[in-house]
């Protein structure tokens, strides 16, 4: 078994996966009745729809990073795939909006491709200069575009259609070839069955009516995975990023590799955005990015510049975004919910003679529970910043155990050590 | 200095904002509006006495953006958190502001040690993660801006509303009289006809001036803004010379989050008196912008927020002209800082180069006269 374990990657995923169900019911049952949505089938469709931007701006931020350009400009590349993807989705329906979103965003990475790769500006200086230009490109276009079609302005465009859903056939009761399969998970999850249907109606709320756009996004990482350490190509965009000087005397040319990884960078920020116009919003709205792009900058470093990781980050802020939309009282309950991991972190650190950690993980743990425990709500403004917050702890605590690309963000110039 | 050098250094911003107003032209001209048009229309509004008023006021801010992120660029670190710096700044020290009652100068004086402490402070913060946690200090500093603001709702909603206000206005209390800053007006009208439209130039735009000095001062007459030059040049060699990398980043931070908690003093001492809803946002970032455009020289700062704060007091015209939407006017500062970088980028190889070949030139022909007096 623990060989099994150490070897099959997915069995420990879905392990781990089935471990957070099973805290979240005992979470659930420990603050009932005033929430009953930590764990449900709507709660688990919405973290998926909030997480999707995020991980593909994670994904981004990862082929940039893995090809040693730091991407700070994500934001603005997401913002120019709002855009690009409701205008696109008006003019010529949704799918085309996805495509002329992430055109658009990798327009965004071409332009930070030239300015670093090319000119060898420095990388983050390029990435806000993205990051000021392409909201004023948004808004000017915007009230070029819209302003005067019902429902546009220059803050927001006529409403779009979404590429639609699926429901998995027999997971979730979705027709197959015009033949309405069985609803598995559907009725487990109904059968109030102790833990078994949480799981269930986790697994539903995932299955059912998901969206194509969403499907296409997951499917990015395991071909991010497989591209980027499966393939010859891949070799070398890591390599630019490790070491290009050695990359380049090996024969590969770095400053291609580079271009091509931080455009494909902006093509996947571009398509985060257009999912947030299309799927999730249904409009482009000014400013409705709201700093996802960092976000996924972090879920980068949160994951440790891999993408099974970067995703494990934007599930996590999937989750606290969808929570506080949609239950106030959940996200008290979430509370609850930290203080018992950090009481398990800091027995993990006991066990392991780490004792000034552990003392620390008791005392927050201490706090968070006082707090869970005197207070009926938590203030409005806790939730939306707890990726910022997270992924500060991580930076603090978990730093030794991270490592990105070599020459990450270092300026390369071919034939200049 | 040499001509060459002078005319290369100026060479590279003026070629970024020519092509940037090119660029927006055929934007313009893409969407049917004549360019020339608006550009004239901007240049005969913007020429009045009322818009220069407001441009001062635009560029205060703005410039104080600046250098507070220069001072970071000065030593290779990017304070992004400006932002966060200043609107929290902002917020506490209008609140003490209107707690206390002091006489005039020691109410601003106040309000002004307690901006810049806060600044300070919340600039620290990234400046120890980086030196003690090696935690970068742009992540660091992202994220710190989202907690910043979080807390800035947090407790304007709270703690630090107004509670006597009956309007439903979300503020804090009003700062006394005595904690204003008086304009100058007065002192414009003796060389100008009279300021009209109840625009003030606000006062403090002198403070934006002497911290400039201060800046240069600072960077070339004194032993930590040398420090902190020769780290931002060269890191291993002044850690070799004796700068302690460590404590510089420290001190850098808190001086650019200090400079940072002054930003949003001019509007609140000179026009507000109050931190409100309406309290200008992202001024954190176009400081940046500012700061690249200027290179983060103190004088270079100083043309770059006159320059945006003149686009910004400009544009409204082109609305109520109709002539063009003044957004164009975003795109012309957006691709300004774009091509700014670049073409900085581009002189300074073309320098590198130069003086490459200077140095060949050089050592070939004292090689030659070595060799011509051994023979």
């Amino acid at each position: 078994m623990t060989n099994l374990l150490k070897t099959s990657t997915v069995l420990r995923w879905m392990l781990a996966a089935l471990g957070v169900v099973v805290v979240l019911s005992v979470v659930q049952e420990l603050a009932r009745p005033t929430t009953i949505d930590l764990i449900s089938s709507g709660t688990a469709e919405s973290t998926l729809r909030r997480a999707v931007p995020i991980l593909l701006a994670g994904l981004g931020g990862i082929w940039a990073e893995r090809a040693g350009v730091v991407n700070i400009g994500l934001e603005g590349m997401m913002v120019l795939g709002t855009w690009f993807g409701a205008w696109g989705a008006l003019e010529f329906g949704p799918w085309w909006g996805l495509a002329i979103g992430i055109a658009g965003g990798a327009a965004g990475g071409l332009l930070h491709a030239v300015a670093t790769v090319t000119f060898g500006v420095d990388h983050i200086v390029s990435g806000v200069a993205v990051n000021i230009l392409a909201p004023a490109l948004a808004r000017f276009l915007s009230g070029e575009v819209f302003s005067g079609r019902s429902g546009g302005g220059i803050t927001q465009s006529p409403r779009v259609e979404s590429v639609g859903s699926l429901d998995l056939p027999f997971l979730s009761g979705g027709d197959l070839l015009g033949w309405g399969t069985p609803n598995l998970f559907g009725w487990t999850a109904s059968q109030d069955w102790l833990l078994v249907s949480d799981v269930a109606a986790v697994l539903s709320g995932i299955t059912r009516s998901l969206s194509w756009a969403s499907l296409l996004a997951l499917s990015l990482i395991p071909l991010s995975i497989f591209i980027l350490w499966r393939t010859p190509y891949g070799l070398r965009i890591r390599a630019s990023g490790e070491h290009p000087v050695g990359a380049d005397s090996l024969g590969v040319s770095v400053y291609r590799m580079k271009f091509t990884a931080v455009v494909i960078s902006g093509g996947l920020a571009g398509f985060g955005g257009a999912f947030i116009a299309i799927e999730q919003t249904g409009v482009y709205r000014e400013g409705q990015v709201q700093g996802r792009g960092f976000i996924g900058l972090a879920t980068v470093i949160f994951g440790n510049w891999q993408p099974a990781g970067a995703f494990l980050g934007s599930l996590l802020f999937g989750f606290a975004d969808a929570l506080q939309l949609r239950d106030r009282t959940a996200v008290h309950a979430l509370l609850l919910l930290v203080g018992i991991v950090l009481i398990g972190l800091a027995v993990r650190a006991g066990v392991n003679n780490k004792r000034s950690s552990a003392a620390m993980l008791l005392i927050t743990s201490a706090v968070v529970l006082w707090w869970y425990a005197v207070t009926e709500e938590v203030a409005s403004e806790l939730p939306p910043i707890t990726p910022h917050l997270a992924t500060l702890l991580v930076l603090i605590f978990a730093t030794s155990r991270l490592r990105m690309p070599a020459a990450n963000g270092l300026r390369y110039r071919r034939g200049q050590e | 200095m040499s001509i060459r050098r002078v005319s290369l250094a100026l060479a590279a911003p003026v070629c970024a904002f020519v092509f940037s107003i090119g660029l927006s032209s055929l934007v313009l001209l893409a969407f049917g509006t004549n360019p020339m048009d608006a550009w004239s229309e901007m240049l005969s509004y913007g020429t009045r006495l009322e818009t220069f008023v407001e441009t001062g006021n635009r560029a205060t801010p703005l410039y104080l953006a600046g250098i507070a992120v220069a001072i970071g660029f000065r030593m290779n670190l990017f304070n992004i958190g400006v932002e966060g710096q200043y609107v929290l700044a902002a917020l506490l020290a209008a609140s003490v502001g209107a707690a206390v009652d002091l006489p005039p100068v020691l109410h601003i004086g106040l309000i002004i040690a307690v901006a810049m402490s806060v600044g300070s402070a919340f600039a620290g913060v990234a400046g120890y993660l980086k030196v003690h946690r090696g935690v970068h200090e742009v992540i660091s500093t992202i994220m710190l801006n989202a907690v910043a603001l979080a807390a800035v709702g947090f407790l304007l909603r709270t703690w630090l509303l107004d509670e006597s206000d009956t309007t439903l206005n979300i503020t804090t209390p009003e700062i006394a009289p005595s904690g204003w800053f008086p304009n100058l007006n007065k002192l414009v009208e003796v060389f100008t006809r009279e300021i009209s439209r109840g625009r003030e130039l606000w006062g403090f735009i002198l403070v934006a001036a002497v911290v400039g000095v201060l800046f240069h001062v600072f960077l070339n007459r004194t032993r930590p803004g040398y420090d902190l030059r020769a780290t931002g040049l060269n890191p291993f060699a002044a850690a070799a010379g004796g700068v302690d990398p460590e404590a510089t980043v420290v001190r850098t931070m808190l001086l650019s989050g200090a400079v940072a908690g002054l930003i949003g003093l001019p509007q609140i001492l000179g026009d507000a008196h109050t931190y409100d809803l309406g309290f200008a946002r992202g001024l954190g970032f176009t400081g940046i912008a500012v700061a690249l455009v200027g290179r983060n020289h103190p004088g270079g700062v100083a043309v770059a927020a006159l320059l945006f704060g003149w686009l910004d007091s400009a544009a409204p015209i082109l609305d109520v002209r109709g002539d063009a939407p003044r957004e164009i006017v975003s795109i012309l500062q957006g691709v300004v800082v774009l091509s700014a970088v670049v073409a900085y980028e581009v002189v300074n190889r073309i320098r590198q180069s130069a003086e490459a070949r200077e140095a060949a030139v050089a050592s070939q022909q004292s090689l030659e006269s070595v060799s011509r007096t051994t023979t």
